[in-house]
């Protein structure tokens, strides 16, 4: 049960990893975009 | 299209729930493995959704090829990228499984070392598309990622031609599987495949108003030279 609870729980980790990943590009684009702006 | 994306995310968050209830609940316990067969539900359904989007790369990079169309390369891009995801998913569940079932994390027997070359293929492809500088670097990943293509059909197979430590395959490949079992399987794999669909369409999103700010970033930089 052990090897299946490790399967299903890195592959959320891996998931949400990249989910978060994407958030922080959307971010970090958005600050460039305010700053563009702001020019 | 903005509206259509929460209602979308919703049902694919309702959908994955259901597919996570039915692995791990509904569906049969294998006799010989056990619950850790249940791994299955998650593996084949991440291989086959990285593979799929690994085709969908290679068809954006042929086109990108022909028709120099940059959603051609924003496409590519974002299969390549989201593939490695599901790949590296692959990866590691695979090891997870085979540990309490072969007695051992890897072998490297061609099905495995194939979808490991694969994985690197594709990590390439990323780091090229990443740090190279130069007009070129669409071109060359294009190239590059029908080359990469290639490994897909032989990763699938691999079980077929070779012999391997790896199972034979679920479909065509002479193995049997309880009909409860296919029916949860298919499950996590619609649910997987929205899921890809929903990060594949934010990244898109992404990429396209990435290459725009960089596109505006290159004018500001040039209008003080204009205006002289």
């Amino acid at each position: 049960m052990n090897f299946l609870y490790a399967a299903y729980t890195a592959t959320w980790i891996i998931h949400i990893t990249y989910l978060g990943i994407l958030v922080q590009r959307y971010e970090r684009l958005r600050s460039e975009i305010e700053e563009l702006k702001k020019k | 299209m903005k509206r259509a994306f929460p209602i979308f995310a919703l049902l694919t968050a309702i959908l994955l729930s259901y597919a996570l209830y039915e692995a791990l609940v509904a569906a049969p316990t294998e006799q010989t493995m056990g619950n850790v067969q249940r791994i299955f539900y998650y593996h084949v359904p991440s291989a086959w959704t990285a593979f799929l989007l690994f085709t969908i790369n290679f068809v954006a990079s042929v086109w990108y090829l022909i028709r120099r169309s940059p959603h051609a390369d924003a496409v590519a891009v974002v299969t390549a990228e989201v593939g490695v995801v599901f790949c590296t998913v692959v990866l590691l569940t695979g090891p997870l499984w085979a540990r309490p079932v072969w007695g051992i994390w890897w072998t490297w027997d061609v099905r495995l070392t194939s979808t490991l070359v694969l994985w690197l293929i594709y990590i390439s492809y990323l780091m090229l598309r990443r740090f190279s500088t130069s007009g070129q670097t669409p071109v060359l990943a294009a190239a590059m990622a029908i080359l990469g293509a290639l490994d897909v059909p032989l990763v699938y197979f691999s079980i077929w031609i070779f012999r391997t430590q790896h199972p034979q395959p679920v479909i065509g490949g002479g193995g049997s599987i309880d009909p409860r079992m296919w029916h949860v399987l298919l499950i996590n794999w619609a649910a997987f495949l929205c899921f890809a669909g929903l990060i594949c369409w934010s990244r898109y999103r992404l990429e396209i108003l990435q290459r725009e700010v960089e596109e505006a970033q290159a004018l500001e930089t040039l209008e003080p030279r204009s205006s002289r």
